[in-house]
């Protein structure tokens, strides 16, 4: 296993016709690891959440929450390479999801519990 | 060695901004589908707790009708197996992603095969999630959480379904002439698709099984 294995598509970058995308260096093999092994202790952090004490306080939809917004941004900043990609695709992906977000927030302020007129 | 290269960027199509049109409509798609999916959860946490009759997914209930007794009918242990198979056929699609780019086509095909193979059995766990629910008298008609649930998770199964689909097709690619670099924006678009999956069942997870 290679350990540093740079977009081949920057390569092109050399070629005389080549498109003119700026060079883009990937994470490397030891980083996917690294992020496999994080990702996998937030899962076994959640689930242990789950069947602690913590179930029953009012910290455990927050613990949750976080535990599940850690997970997504490492998988999309590295296995979906948003932070070495070009700024183009951030804007394409943070646009919408911050609108579903706040859909999500207002909907729940309208309709869910945490409704001021919830029943 | 010029039509080599001519033919590369033909095949990719690159736009004024110097990105692969591939690439700019996978982000746009998967842009689109944050919305999709946040319309499912928000559905299923809005009606959460609001099912009239069980079963339920948290908490015991007894039908006062007939007097039959229902445990919670999550279980959390099978669904955190199958959310961890999950993240580690993104680490396998990650490898293969950088194997067509190395042009090493045996761990290319292999890494493909793995990640197909860690798609199916989370599929696998989901049939029999859904399965083991009905047959405890959990049904899409039941109540709202069962409609909600099945709704949700069963699109995330669909788009899963699809991604195996598009992964064995490139295994075949693979196999018949061989990926390279040249095909490395088509597979990091694959990839992009299946690490959404990804991060939505993220979502998915801790939303519909882990709050209460």
């Amino acid at each position: 296993m290679t350990s540093d294995h740079s977009h081949a598509a920057a390569s092109d970058a050399h070629e005389p016709h080549a498109p003119p995308h700026p060079e883009i260096h990937f994470p490397t093999w030891k980083t996917y690891r690294w992020v496999a092994l994080i990702l996998f202790v937030l899962t076994v952090a959640e689930v242990w959440i789950y069947y602690t004490p913590i179930k029953q306080t009012r910290l455990f939809a927050p613990a949750l929450i976080t535990l599940s917004i850690i997970k997504f941004t490492i998988v999309v900043m590295f296995y979906m390479h948003l932070k070495y990609d070009a700024k183009i695709f951030r804007g394409l992906f943070l646009g919408p999801l911050t609108i579903a977000i706040i859909v999500i927030i207002s909907l729940l302020f309208l309709f869910g519990h945490l409704s001021l007129h919830a029943t | 060695m010029a039509t080599a290269v001519a033919e590369h960027h033909a095949e990719h199509h690159y736009t004024s901004t110097g990105l692969p049109h591939t690439k700019i409509a996978i982000w746009a798609f998967i842009g689109s589908e944050c919305f999709f999916f946040a319309s499912l959860i928000s559905t299923y946490l809005i009606y959460k707790g609001r099912s009239i009759v069980g079963p339920f997914p948290h908490t015991p209930w007894t039908d006062p009708s007939t007097g039959q007794h229902f445990h919670p009918i999550l279980n959390i242990p099978v669904t955190s197996t199958s959310t961890f198979v999950l993240l580690m056929s993104s680490l396998a699609m990650v490898l293969a992603h950088a194997a067509v780019e190395r042009n090493d086509h045996k761990w290319s095909r292999i890494w493909l095969l793995c990640t197909a193979a860690l798609g199916a059995t989370f599929l696998g766990f989901q049939a029999y999630e859904f399965t083991s629910f009905v047959h405890e008298g959990l049904k899409i008609t039941t109540n709202l959480f069962g409609s909600t649930f099945f709704i949700t998770t069963g699109f995330h199964g669909a788009h899963v379904t699809a991604g195996v689909l598009w992964l064995i097709t490139m295994y075949f690619i693979d196999k018949k002439r061989g990926l390279g670099p040249r095909d490395a924006v088509n597979v990091d678009v694959m990839a992009l698709y299946w690490h959404f999956v990804d991060v939505v069942w993220v979502a998915i997870f801790t939303f519909l099984y882990l709050l209460q």
